[in-house]
Formats: C-alpha cells, structure tokens, sequence
C-alpha cells in the first residue's frame, strides 16, 4: 500500500480511497462472536484475496459488506464514503455484488429477464421484450460473455450462471464484485476460462474480493491476500511476500501440543477390511484406490470439492460409482447397496445428519436401533423392551445427554443427535466403520467422545475411515490419504506436521525451506 | 465473437431448436384440440357448428375463469383449493343477503342491486383470508385453504339451509350469464378479456412477471427488490376475486345457487392448469396454455356427450380422460420437471 501511494504522490494526483475500507468490523450472533474487531482494506483494481478456515467469518464478513447484516460495531467506507443503510437494496447494488455458491438465477426465465429482474421496464409500461433482449445482448457482449439470451437460465452451466450474476451485478453500475467460492464446482478448463475472466474485468477497472478455500488459486489470481482466523484479522500481505508455508501457517494458527496421541496402537499387518480399487465418481472422483487394515484408523482427507465424500458414499452404497469396486474382507460389494453394505458389516455416519442420519419425528431410542431390528425381535415384531435395553447401552457409552431413551431426538443439543448418529451406525458390531465429516459442527467435547468411540471400534478389530477435513479429527488416524480435485495427491502416516496435510488439501506445494 | 468465449457445450444447432421447441410449448395442445374437433366431426357432423361450439365456450367459461385464477397463484409458487367454495359461497352470500325473507329463505338486509359487489367482495376477503395465513401466519397453502374449501363449502350449506337461492332479480343480475353480444354469450367474452388481460399482465408488465420470480426463485425475487409477500397476498386476493365472478357467472347462467356449487371441481381446475403446461412446483407456464387446457378437456367432454355416453359414467370418464392426458403428456414430452 505504501508504494501505491508513493507511486500515487510521485504521478501528482491524490491516491483513490480504497474500494472498501473496513475497519473494527464486529459481529456476535448469539453466544457466538462471529468477527472480533477486523480490518479489510481492498485497493481499486486489485484481486484481494480473502482466506481462512471454517468458521473464521468470511461469510459474516460478505453479509456485512454486501448490506444484508448490520454491524455490531465498526465502519465500512466503500470509495471513502460511508455505506449505504441498509434498507436501500438499490443503493448497495450500484456498489456491490457477491456472487455466491448458492445461486440467485432464477431457472425457468430467460437469460434477458434473469438480468433484468424487476426492471424490465420502467414504472408501468409494458415490456419491450425485443429491445430488452438487445440491451441483455449488448450488455453481455461488453463484457465479451457469449450467451444466447433467449435461452432459459436453467440451460446455462454453473460458468455460465455465475458470468450471467456477474454480467447483472455490473449492470447495476457495481465495480466491486465478491466471488464466493467460485470455483468449487467448475473443472479445471472452467477455472482457467473464469480467471482470464477476472483478469479482463481487472484490466477494466472491476475490483474482486475472491474468497477460496485453494490456495493455490490465490497464488495465481490475486495480488494480496487478508487471513482471517477464529472471527480475528491475522494478516494481510501482498501474495508475492508471503509463502505458501507461511499462509498456511496463518491460517492454521499456532499448534496446540496435544496432552498424548488419541491413536490405539497400530495394527499388526493384515488383510484390509475395506480396499477401493481405482473407483471413478462421475465428476467428483477420478481412479480412487486404498484400504484400510482391521484395526486401522484411516483418514480420507480432502478440501471442499476434493470428492471425499462422493468415494464415501460410494462405499456405503449411496452412490453407484462409474467404474471400480469396493470390497468388504476380500468380497466385491454391489454398488449402489445401502441394504447391502450394512449386510457386509459396514456402519457409517451420513455426512448430512439431518437429511439422512436421522428420523427427526422418532425417539433416541427407534433412531439408535433403526439399523438392527434384527437384534429387537423375530418375524418382523419389535421389543420395545429389548430396543430399550439396548438404546441405554449405547446412551451410557456415548455419553448422550438425554432424559430418557424414549425422548424425541429432535430435543437434543447438535452434538448428542451427532452421537445418536453415531451409536446407530455401531449398533451392530460393524467390521468397517465410516464415518463422515463425523463432528461438523459439534463441540470439543462431544467430538473428543465421538472420536473415542471409533478409535475403541478399532481397538475393537473394526476398520475406520474418518471422511473428513478437520485436523483434529485427523490426529485419530494412523494414515491419511488426502484428495485435492478428485485425484489421491498424497498420503501420510505416522507422524506429520498439519502444515503438509493442509497444503495436500488445498493443493499447494510446500517449498522445503 | 471471440472463440475463445465460446462455451464448450453450447452447440449452436441444439440450441436453436431448444429455443424453438422452448417457444411451441404455449401452442403444444393446439395439434391435438385440433385432432379432438375433427374426431368430434366424425362423431356427429353438428359438432363443428357454430352453436356446439358456442355452447361448449359458454359452458366452460365459469371453470376457465378458475382455471385462470389457479394458474396465476401456481404461478407465483402456492395454490388455492378453496376457490372452488369460493365460486359457490361468493354469489351465496350474495343472494342470502338480498333475497327475501320467506319462502327465498334470504336475509334480505340489502337491495339486489348490491348482488354483484357483495360477490366480488367476499371473493376479496376471502382471498385476504387465505393470505393472511399463508404469507403472515406461513401455514402452508395446501393444508390451508384446503380447510378454507371445507369451511366455506359449510359455510354456503349452512346459510342456504342445503337448498338452493334463486339468483335475485332484476334482470340485470342474470344479465351477464345469459345475454349475448355478437353473437357470443357475454360469459364468453368476460373469460376471452380476463384471459387476454391475464396474459398481456404476465407476459409483459413488471407485475405480471414478478410472479415468476417469486415462483421461481423467492430469494432471488426478494434480492431484486420484489416486495414477495405483498405480491403473493394480492396474488390470491385476485384469485378469490376472479373465482367471485366465476361465481355470479354461473349463477346468472342457471339464474340460482345451489349450495353444492363448484363442489369437487378443484380437480378439473388443477388438472387443466397442469395440462396446459403450469408447474406445480411454481415458475413456469403461461396463462395461454392454461386455457388451451381446459378448452382441450371440455372439447374432449362434449365429443364423448355428442358420442352417447350415459351421464352415470362422467366422473369415470372425467377422471380417467385427464389421467390418460397427463400420462400422455409425460411420455411424448419427455420431460421430468414435473
């Protein structure tokens, strides 16, 4: 910034403000302190980036900035002027415009009216749907964006809908534009097409604030980079003076010294339990192998997109697979089998748990048994002594806070219903245990117990595959096998620092200096 | 155009005709109202006269202003199955409260002039009703006004004592359900103007296409400025108003009320909306195509009177027509967004 505005005074003029200059941002929901106090300074035609962690509030941030959150505390001068109030939509539109992963198309409309939404015509005459697909056309083509506006909006492709919302967001006279996770569902020919993109609209006087998870992108797209991480500002650099290690390392935070390892001891050598032998998933996974040993606790590591859960749900039969198999103690499973992979000795955890770990409307005790009615009865009666019973079991080993097995599931806090999920995919004894994403959005200590259990399934002969991004997660296993876009990039064992494991994530290269 | 921006799966060709066949979907059952007239033809060589036509026109003009109704309210992403109470409770009250007392069994608290906009504005509340629990109170609209068409339906019995109001008098009231103007029943021309106005709203005024939007997309819709509730509560306000005027419609036609008026009808309404190309799910359709619904229906009804059905076999029929339509429909369209 110092050059810039050296190089500013040198050339004779006055700098320009910043496009956004946000300083003190706070912002508590709750118990729950989303930004403590942060800074985000984005300079006029630059690429910033903005990285960190989940939960380190970018996407607080992006609703501060984009008008749809007030504050709790802290300015925001965009262009050195005040923001806008917050109930003036058009004001903050002519400003900004975040293209979000969720997207604002509305897919049964045309491309044209998808731009012009609510603005099809002035005041109340009727719509000149000629003209306005001349306008929609030209508007477009300034920005070199080749589409047939007479087409519905559902035709386009995720590239397509999101140069369509920016086509939009600069129409409304918006030179600053937020993009969101652009590429999580874009292909690598999509990612070099949207960059040239950004690079286009940069030269042209559009400033971006990216915010990706790859780091990599970040080294390649943008000039400088701000980390936020736990709600707080760490840093903010120009990417060329600052390294991947140390941008990772900003991100990660200092290493806590773990009290001990959590693992049980490795196993001997063995026939693995469960080996993926070169499994393709659609877009997401591309020629997939590994296994994991009974007693083995392995990690399927991998930032959003990597498609570690596509290979998970592969493996439990929530998703047939293109090509490759999946076999349980030497014997090839039948792909696309739910009914079938619990046969073959498999439990997991759904990586959504309210869509499909567990049946909101039953109690603790029907959700803990609904995968063993075998185990409640004969012909097809159930005990409601023996489910009770056997609930209580699970209820004390997992610590799950609840009044009575009989009480709703829906009642309880998000990491007992966690735990609920987890009991029912231990109900019977499993040989292979899967568990993703297993403690998203549970507290530390809920995911201590949650970890326990599955590491003393393993002490307990079970092969485990933990699915998942969290390094404390990770810790619990003896291997990890990390994805980055579909592919196995690495794999570590033993011992690691979570620098590597979060670079083969992001899908960076650790320079060894 | 630079190649360069060329999207790799944009094949030039597939997307003219996608755009081609995109625009037909309005005009899709014209081919076959067009193949109805002419077995309709064969069947009886006086079905292609003027007057069965007329005919036809005239009597479905009352369930083609429900139709219109429905679609708008699909349209904008909710639905409303008491309009078929509506239709009989509107002229209802309306005839309760001017007829007199006696034999008529009316109240008659008001002058028979006020038949028609006592009509319209129960239609009105009851629209406003329907709004306030769907948009404030956001029950869902299924569940709502399917308590609304029982309540009201019980309603209409209970004030009619089960029988049947004569529509008041003076003429005037009867007027539109039965005098013609060149030579189309003025029931005819109400439905050819509502539907005209409909689609002229819809397809090209700011209004009409925020149904869409909402329909379509409601985060979207509220993102671009459009005041969403607001419009879906003016949206089934309309929609008990146009069923009112169905209502005085018919009952100017048949110069009474019975109090089963309508009563089970809401499926025909649904099944000529669905058929004529309206989402369930919202967004999509034209009210064009709606009425190529349920002008194709009634076609197919008076073909099979003309062909001597027993009338103890029409609710069969009914049912099994539209089924057999909309399975049709599937397998030689295609699509799966339904």
């Amino acid at each position: 910034m110092a050059e810039q505005s050296e190089a500013a005074a040198a050339a004779g003029g006055d700098p320009a403000p910043p496009v956004v200059d946000a300083t003190g941002i706070s912002k508590r929901f709750g118990a729950t302190v989303a930004l403590d106090g942060v800074d985000l300074r984005v300079e006029p035609g630059e690429v910033h980036a903005l990285v960190g962690r989940n939960g380190a509030g970018k996407s607080t941030l992006v609703s501060i900035l984009t008008g749809l959150e007030p504050a709790d505390s802290g300015t925001v001068l965009f262009g050195g002027v005040p923001a806008p109030t917050l109930g003036d939509r058009d004001a903050w539109r002519r400003i900004v415009a975040c293209v979000y992963q969720k997207s604002t198309i509305i897919p049964h409309l045309s491309v044209t009216e998808n731009l012009f939404v609510n603005r099809q015509t002035e005041g109340h005459r009727l719509i000149n749907w000629r003209g306005l697909r001349r306008r929609a056309g030209e508007l477009l083509g300034d920005w070199d964006l080749d589409v047939d506006v007479r087409r519905p909006a559902r035709d386009l492709t995720v590239e397509q809908r999101q140069m369509v919302e920016v086509a939009r967001a600069l129409s409304f006279g918006a030179r600053f534009i937020i993009l969101d996770e652009p590429t999580a569902r874009l292909d690598a020919a999509a990612i070099a097409r949207l960059f040239d993109r950004i690079r286009a609209l940069r030269a042209q006087g559009v400033t971006f604030l990216y915010i990706s998870h790859h780091l990599q992108e970040i080294f390649d797209l943008c000039e400088r980079v701000t980390v936020y991480r736990d709600a707080r500002h760490i840093v903010t650099a120009p990417i060329d003076g600052i390294s991947h290690n140390e941008l990772v390392a900003a991100m990660t935070g200092e290493q806590v010294a773990e009290a001990s390892d959590p693992r049980p001891p490795a196993p001997p050598r063995a026939e693995p339990v469960l080996a993926v032998d070169d499994l393709t998933v659609g877009v997401s996974a591309r020629g997939v192998s590994f296994d994991v040993a009974p007693g083995e606790i392995v990690g399927l590591a991998g930032a959003g997109g990597s498609g570690k859960f596509a290979v998970a749900s592969v493996i439990v039969g929530l998703r047939r697979p293109d090509d490759g198999e999946v076999r349980v103690a030497g014997v090839v499973q039948r792909p696309g089998s739910v009914p079938r992979a619990l046969a073959a000795g498999i439990g997991f955890v759904p990586q959504d748990r309210h869509r499909e770990g567990l049946v909101p409307g039953l109690s603790v005790a029907e959700n803990l048994t609904m995968t063993v009615p075998h185990r409640l009865g004969q012909h097809g009666l159930l005990s409601k002594r023996r489910q009770t019973r056997l609930a209580r079991r699970t209820i004390e080993q997992l610590d799950i806070v609840t009044r009575h097995p009989a009480q709703q599931v829906v009642e309880l806090s998000g990491g007992n219903q966690q735990k609920v999920v987890m009991g029912r995919a231990l109900a019977d004894q499993p040989r292979v245990l899967v568990l993703m994403a297993p403690t998203a959005g549970v507290d530390v200590k809920s995911k201590r117990t949650l970890m326990d259990a599955a590491a003393e399934s393993a002490s307990g002969g079970a092969g485990v595959l933990v699915v998942t991004d969290d390094l404390d997660d990770l810790r619990y296993c003896h291997r990890v096998v990390v994805m980055f876009r579909g592919e196995v990039v690495a794999e570590v064992r033993g011992t690691w620092d979570d620098e590597t494991l979060v670079a083969a994530m992001e899908g960076v290269e650790l320079s060894r200096d | 155009m630079r190649t360069d921006t060329l999207p790799p799966d944009v094949a030039p060709g597939r997307n003219g005709i996608g755009l081609a066949i995109a625009r037909l979907r309005d005009l899709a059952l014209i081919p076959p109202i067009i193949v109805i007239l002419i077995v309709g033809y064969f069947v009886d060589h006086t079905f292609l006269t003027r007057s069965t036509l007329t005919d036809v026109l005239s009597n479905m003009s009352w369930i083609a202003l429900l139709v219109l109704a429905e679609s708008l309210i699909l349209i904008t992403g909710k639905m409303d199955l008491s309009l078929e109470s509506t239709v009989g409770l509107a002229p209802g009250i309306a005839a309760w409260l001017t007829l007199p007392k006696g034999i008529e069994h009316g109240a008659h608290v008001l002058s028979p002039v006020w038949a028609i906009p006592i009509a319209l504005a129960v239609g009105v509340v009851i629209g406003a009703i329907n709004g306030f629990l769907i948009v404030a109170l956001k029950i869902n609209a299924f569940i709502v006004t399917l308590g609304m068409l029982i309540t009201l339906r019980g309603l209409l019995t209970g004030i009619s004592h089960g029988q049947t109001f004569f529509w008041p008098k003076p003429e005037s009231q009867t007027y539109l359900g039965r005098v013609s103007w060149l030579g189309l029943p003025a029931s005819v021309w109400v439905v050819i103007v509502a539907f005209a106005i409909g689609i002229a709203v819809l397809a090209r005024t700011r209004a009409g296409r925020s149904l869409y939007a909402i329909g379509g997309n409601v985060d979207a819709a509220r993102s671009a400025g459009i005041r969403t509730d607001r419009v879906v509560w003016l949206v089934l306000i309309l929609g008990g108003l146009i069923a009112a005027l169905a209502g005085i419609i018919e009952s100017g036609h048949l110069a009474s009320v019975t109090s089963n008026m309508g009563q089970g009808r809401i499926f025909d309404v649904f099944a000529a909306a669905v058929i004529g190309g309206i989402s369930l799910n919202g967004g999509k359709g034209s009210v064009f195509g709606a009425f190529t619904g349920v002008l194709l229906l009634n076609l197919i009804f008076k073909v099979l009177t003309f062909a001597g059905v027993p009338n103890q076999w029409f609710d069969f029929l009914n049912g099994a027509v539209i089924l057999a339509v909309l399975i049709g429909q599937r397998i030689l369209s295609g699509r799966t967004d339904e």
